[in-house]
């Protein structure tokens, strides 16, 4: 009987979601492939959400004595635990910090890995992966060569992140590897990147803008227009990265999750990062040129229009 | 300061109808425009400030055809002393293969920063910068938004989630993945690409790199490409921008939201 590992994600104390979203997906994979479920903590002392794990994998392995997170030592202390355990598949987060490691760990291992998965496939008891490519208009499934096991980093909310299944997970503490290398590395500290003068995260409609806005000159058309309907002016990635807004006008996995009555998206294509902070909207209404834009197939109504002409529309009536 | 930053050129698929290939493997691109991977435009601008700053040389390299010297006439125009690219033929790649590639190509050359983009806007994969990290024995950080250097070490800013930055100590020679919004990269006229012509590009084909077979080997393989499962998706609001904006409001009023 094999094995599938998942790397618990944790920061300051608390397990990241997408830890339960990879147990979610591991359970099934396990039930399809009589395998058993091992959820490997690397971390600090006495974690507390231990307990909650051990009621989702059949394993925890704890290896304790890392305060700070750090990639390389990840690395080394998760090779030689796969090494040892040879899991056939070890499922990391496609996160900032799942991404510091999973690819070299898979040069390290010789096991292939494919990043940034949606689901993972079971053909012929072998995985398969399924990512989406092209920003999310196409998926593509990706077959790993043979090995003696494979790695897989899955994207956050790719899956639910509820319990299933009974699992009274045994407990194996493992002692921190003594021929550990030094790490070119050092932590220094956590800093809030986003605090600001607008808080998005109260707003009851936010008027939302993304890279279709086209130019920093065009910011205040649409601000004007959210200033006439008493709401909150937010945005996508790109509008930071341009610097046309603040970064705590930003809205998605490094901005903020956002839960307005209404979200009125104005030329946001809808990049998954975006998506996944707009889930707690109570409505989304999109405005995009591009009827193929993935925003489309989130949001609870669709204007394939020119955004300027519905911003121009929307003013004229509230004048 | 020796910089070298691995940029790429990728095909332009927003508001863009995409057609699958006859091996359904991938899209077909031969109608598609081409730009600058968007995270390495922000690597190559970040390694010009810090050589403005300090001194010393950038160096771009691609994997591509000569198509793909756009990227780099691009990145000399940018203010790249020197551009390389090695011809790959007709190898298929992955990013284990494209990791080897360029962990050969960097060996030999010196480095004391040596810049990806966090990821490929085509495929997102995000891999190349830590596995390349790994071949080359680097220190690395993934998904960088400052970078500041002093003596044999660098101050760096990582993005993580919810608006959180984490702050580390690298050593040097060290491997960054760059992220977008470090910095603002500067414009490019055409006037400065031709400019930039003059400026060294160097052209070597894989095969000179003395790479093993099995460096050349891809470990996964894409089986098939495919539309995305049908959602119920938007409803949509038809009709001349008047009656779309009514309709908006409607909608804004029955959720409950105060105009």
């Amino acid at each position: 009987m094999g094995e599938i590992f998942v790397v618990v994600e944790h920061r300051k104390g608390e397990v990241r979601e997408v830890t339960y979203q990879m147990l979610w997906k591991a359970n099934d994979l396990c039930q399809k492939l009589s395998h058993t479920l091992t959820a490997v903590l690397i971390g600090g002392k006495d974690e507390p959400f231990l307990n909650e794990l051990k009621e989702r994998a059949d394993k925890v392995i704890v290896v304790e004595g890392l305060q700070n997170f750090n990639g390389d030592l990840y690395k080394e202390i998760l090779f030689r635990l796969i090494q040892e355990n040879k899991p056939l598949l070890t499922m990391v987060a496609h996160t900032p910090w799942g991404m510091d490691f999973a690819p070299s760990l898979s040069v390290k291992l010789g096991y292939p890995i494919v990043t940034d998965c949606v689901d993972v496939v079971i053909d012929s008891g072998k995985p398969k992966a399924v990512r989406q490519i092209y920003s999310g208009k196409l998926f593509s499934r990706v077959a790993f060569q043979e090995a003696a096991g494979y790695l897989i980093t899955i994207r956050s909310g790719a899956f639910p992140a509820e319990k299933v299944g009974e699992h009274k997970g045994e407990i194996v503490r493992k002692p921190m590897p003594a021929d550990l290398p030094q790490v070119g590395k050092q932590f220094v500290g956590f800093e809030d990147a986003g605090a600001g003068a607008v808080d998005i995260t109260q707003a009851e409609l936010l008027v939302s803008i993304g890279r279709g806005v086209g130019e920093a000159d065009k910011v205040p058309i649409v601000k004007e227009l959210a200033d006439k309907m008493k709401g909150v002016l937010s945005c996508s990635r790109p509008v930071v990265d341009k610097n046309w807004l603040p970064k705590y006008h930003q809205v998605g996995t490094s901005g903020k999750s956002v839960k307005p009555k209404v979200y009125l998206a104005f030329g946001i294509s809808g990049a998954f990062q975006h998506v996944a902070g707009i889930t707690g909207a109570g409505c989304v209404i999109a405005v995009n040129k591009d009827k193929k834009a993935p925003i489309f197939r989130v949001a609870d109504y669709g204007v394939v229009e020119d955004l300027f002409k519905v911003v121009d529309a929307l003013k004229a009536k509230l004048a | 300061m020796e910089i070298i930053v691995c940029v790429k050129r990728v095909p332009v698929t927003q508001e863009v109808d995409l057609a699958i290939n006859p091996q359904k493997n991938d899209i077909r691109k031969d109608m598609l425009a081409y730009v600058i991977n968007e995270w390495d435009n922000y690597a190559i601008e970040e390694a010009i400030k810090l050589k403005e700053k300090l001194g010393g040389t950038v160096t771009a390299v691609t994997i591509g055809s000569e198509d793909d010297e756009e990227a780099l006439r691009r990145c000399l125009a940018m203010g790249a002393d020197k551009a390389f690219r090695i011809d790959p033929g007709n190898l298929v790649m992955d990013s284990f293969v494209i990791s080897k590639i360029l962990a050969q190509f960097i060996k030999g050359q010196p480095h004391d920063l040596v810049f990806t983009g966090v990821q490929r806007d085509d495929l997102n994969e995000g891999a190349v910068g830590t596995m390349l990290a790994e071949h080359l024995g680097l220190p690395h950080a993934e998904v960088v938004r400052r970078v500041e250097p002093a003596g044999n070490e660098a101050t760096i800013r990582v993005e993580l989630e919810g608006g959180t930055d984490e702050v580390s100590k690298i050593k040097l020679p060290a491997l960054l993945s760059i992220q977008t919004g470090i910095n603002e990269p500067r414009y490019v006229s055409i006037m400065g690409i031709r400019k930039a012509a003059k400026k060294e590009l160097n052209v070597a084909g894989v095969d000179t790199l003395g790479l093993a077979a099995t460096d050349l080997q891809p470990r996964t393989m894409v089986e098939e490409i495919f539309l995305p499962p049908e959602t119920e998706g938007a409803q949509f609001i038809e009709g001349d921008p008047a009656t779309i904006a009514e309709e908006i409001l409607r909608i804004l009023k029955e959720k409950g939201v105060s105009i």
